[in-house]
């Protein structure tokens, strides 16, 4: 036990101690933040300078009268669209605006002019007050009165609730549920993945450097293998841990101090006033900030304790199945390159669970395929970690886990035993044949 | 008492054997070369003693007593196949190392200071292996395998990768190791190494031992009474009991002959005769060397063919 743990402190330190180890652990967290708080600043002194765009318009249909918005100032030109083109090559406007005459059933041949590629926002913004305008001569033409349409306006949002075996009222928000599972489910396979390569790495360099004969006359290979995966899978969790204070720390750092200026409620008003002058869209805003509200009220029904505990449970279980799978690849090669045809069967039940996320679990979280997914332990800990905020029967989980335990003493027995010979061997040409004669091998 | 004793020790692999009921005995304090050809098994050998590797059958004795896991702390082990991490420093390396032979980290730190400081090395404690040079990188290697004070060293063709100098600081270190007790299995090819260092011997061939003992026992057993002389002119005639093997000329009427005298006679009464038949500018007996026995043992010449072989060469 001793060496194990001088084993561990040493996969531990040596990573630890490394610069690259420094610089992603403090690097990561900053760039969210930085991305986050960028695009907010970006966004903020976009929105204080952003002067009205010129839009020249030749309006010869006569239907149209412009009121100049925040965004655009209309300038009515009364000239030919050939003379107006002309002479608006020689301004610096945003555009021009030709409207031709048009039955109001059909209005087509509207050109804007530009000189240089405008964004398809400032497009489409034009267009929607186009829009805008024509369906008010067509219900102007066909005597429907404005506020009649917005009563016939309906809009149903259905309240989720989740009524469990004792009759309790649960409120549930799919949207919520299937950002969390897809959150979590990445998360362990790219654990799993990035800290699974780094075992193999590990375990191909002790060969290569001929170390390995020294320490395992010291140490059984199954102690060091063991010391191995434990050590690596400390700096994972260390490292995931820094990650998480610090992007915490520097988010709410970063959006308490955009808050303070710009309360937010005020900067929503502010942007969907910009985006849109329409009423009937700021009204569905304060719809969606209602819903907003259900979100955060549902966010409080999730029991995020057994959600972390099993997060961490299948966090760690799944390292541990596929970490003794690449140390014993590891063992059996001699360089990255020579470990890909052995990593494509390990990663690829990894892949299933991934792929199986998306296709099966987050879409149909009780199905039987999900089920089996969330069982199987090589799938499991990508698809359980989906599921769980679904909510899974208790004994469903309780035979998911059970059987990832049982599915990682198996894995690492295997490993060990390919492991023991793999790191002595040099010089083999390895296919699966050698690998199963070593795995048969006796002590 | 014997440092180790090995007993009828086999090893089979799927398709060959590897060790084929091999008995060895090490005697205490001595240094014990371990000879043959690659591919030999002295490897195997090693790896089982070090409990790299189970025997299939027999049983290894250490200091008397059944091989266990609280040996490992008295065997240091210098493997052919040597490395070391390369992105560790020295010192860490050094520490980390000898921890895992079962010593106490201030133990530890005492030993490697004192080591460092016999190599004269003491300011590579921060320097990481990968800016050493292989004979510099070789050194801690061997501070590595002897930090520990084992009782058992067992060295795998430890001179490889030194320079003269080097090699010559690392014998005089192991001599002085086998000074204060240690017992030291030497497995190497380099006969000279053997000639001048090694008490006892074995030789193990196609996986099974061919001869072991005292070197001078075993060179002895290879003696076959044979002499070489100079001398100059040819014409004279031997008495019976000596037998003329090879005649050369070195140069004008000066010749080496080759001269095999029977059992019970000495090589006095040899340079007695021949003084009254020619005149004699050298006499020596002609000894086998490691190198001749080796060769000729793993050729797999009887013991006759053997004699006549060593006589010849």
């Amino acid at each position: 036990m001793n060496k194990i743990w001088l084993i561990i402190q040493r996969e531990f330190l040596t990573r630890v101690q490394k610069k690259s180890f420094l610089i992603a652990t403090i690097l990561v967290p900053l760039i969210f933040p930085a991305i986050i708080g960028g695009l907010v600043y970006i966004m903020a002194k976009e929105a204080e300078s952003a002067k009205a765009d010129k839009v020249q318009v030749v309006d010869e249909s006569g239907k149209f009268s412009f009121e100049n918005t925040k965004r655009f100032t209309f300038l009515p030109l009364d000239l030919s669209v050939d003379q107006a083109k002309k002479a608006y090559n020689e301004t610096e406007d945003f555009a021009l605006l030709y409207i031709p005459p048009f039955e109001i059933s059909k209005p087509e041949g509207m050109i804007i002019y530009t000189q240089e590629n405008p964004s398809i926002e400032k497009v489409g913004d034009l267009e929607s007050i186009l829009e805008e305008r024509v369906r008010d001569l067509k219900l102007e033409e066909y005597k429907i009165d404005k506020e009649t349409l917005k009563s016939l306006k309906t809009n149903i949002s259905l309240k989720q609730i989740n009524l469990s075996d004792t009759g309790e009222e649960k409120a549930s928000s799919s949207g919520l549920l299937y950002g969390l599972g897809f959150g979590l489910g990445i998360l362990i396979y790219m654990f799993v993945l990035i800290y699974g390569i780094q075992i193999m790495q590990g375990v191909i360099d002790e060969k290569t450097s001929k170390i390995v004969e020294v320490i395992v006359s010291s140490v059984k290979p199954f102690q060091l293998m063991l010391g191995k995966i434990i050590g690596i899978a400390s700096v994972g969790v260390v490292q995931f841990l820094i990650w998480i204070i610090l992007i915490t720390v520097l988010s709410s750092s970063v959006l308490g101090y955009f808050g303070l200026k710009m309360p937010q409620k005020q900067a929503m008003e502010e942007v969907s006033k910009n985006m849109n002058q329409n009423e009937e869209m700021q009204e569905l805003m304060t719809e969606k900030n209602s819903k907003v509200n259900d979100l955060l009220g549902n966010l409080s029904e999730i029991p995020f304790g057994k959600i972390a505990f099993i997060f961490i449970f299948y966090f760690l279980g799944g390292y541990l199945l596929y970490g003794a799978l690449f140390a014993a690849v590891g063992s059996a090669v001699e360089s990255i390159q020579e470990s890909q045809q052995f990593q494509f069967p390990i990663t690829l039940p990894l892949l299933i669970g991934y792929f199986g996320l998306f296709m099966f679990i987050l879409r149909d979280p009780h199905g039987s395929i999900s089920f089996w997914l969330s069982v199987i332990p090589f799938t499991s800990p990508v698809a359980m970690v989906g599921r769980i905020a679904f909510g899974v029967p208790t004994w469903e989980l309780v035979l998911s886990m059970v059987l990832l335990i049982g599915g990682f003493i198996l894995t690492t027995w295997i490993a060990g035993r390919i492991y023991r010979v793999g790191i002595l061997m040099t010089g083999t040409k390895v296919s699966y044949k050698v690998l199963a004669k070593w795995f048969l091998m006796r002590e | 008492m014997d440092a180790l004793i090995a007993r009828g020790v086999t090893k089979r692999y799927s398709n060959h054997i590897a060790l084929d009921q091999v008995s060895i005995t090490i005697p205490e304090k001595t240094i014990y070369g371990l000879l043959g050809p690659n591919g030999a098994g002295k490897t195997t050998l090693i790896r089982i003693i070090n409990q790299i590797i189970n025997a299939d059958e027999g049983e290894v004795l250490v200091f008397g007593e059944k091989l266990n896991s609280r040996h490992i702390e008295m065997i240091g082990y210098l493997p052919e196949e040597r490395g070391l991490y390369k992105k560790m420093k020295v010192g860490d390396q050094l520490l980390y190392l000898a921890q895992l032979k079962g010593l106490s980290r201030n133990d530890a730190l005492i030993k490697i200071k004192e080591w460092l400081d016999k190599f004269n090395i003491r300011d590579w404690w921060h320097k990481k292996v990968e800016d050493l040079s292989k004979g510099m990188a070789q050194k801690v290697q061997f501070i590595s395998t002897v930090l520990h004070e084992p009782k058992l060293i067992i060295l795998d063709e430890p001179f490889s990768g030194f320079d003269p100098v080097n090699a010559q600081l690392i014998t005089e270190k192991i001599l002085e190791l086998k000074e204060k007790g240690s017992t030291i299995i030497f497995s190497t090819h380099r006969m000279e190494t053997v000639e001048s260092l090694c008490d006892h011997i074995a030789l193990i061939n196609k996986s099974k031992k061919i001869i072991e003992g005292p070197k001078k026992q075993v060179k002895d057993q290879y003696r076959s009474n044979t002499f070489l002389v100079e001398h100059k002119g040819n014409h004279f005639t031997l008495p019976p009991q000596y037998e003329l093997i090879k005649q050369e000329l070195i140069e004008e009427n000066l010749f080496t002959s080759t001269i095999k005298a029977s059992k019970e006679i000495k090589g006095n009464q040899l340079i007695r005769e021949m003084i009254d038949i020619t005149e004699v500018h050298s006499f020596q007996e002609k000894i086998p060397t490691m190198a001749d026995i080796f060769i000729s043992l793993v050729k797999g010449e009887d013991d006759e063919a053997l004699k006549k072989h060593l006589q010849e060469v």
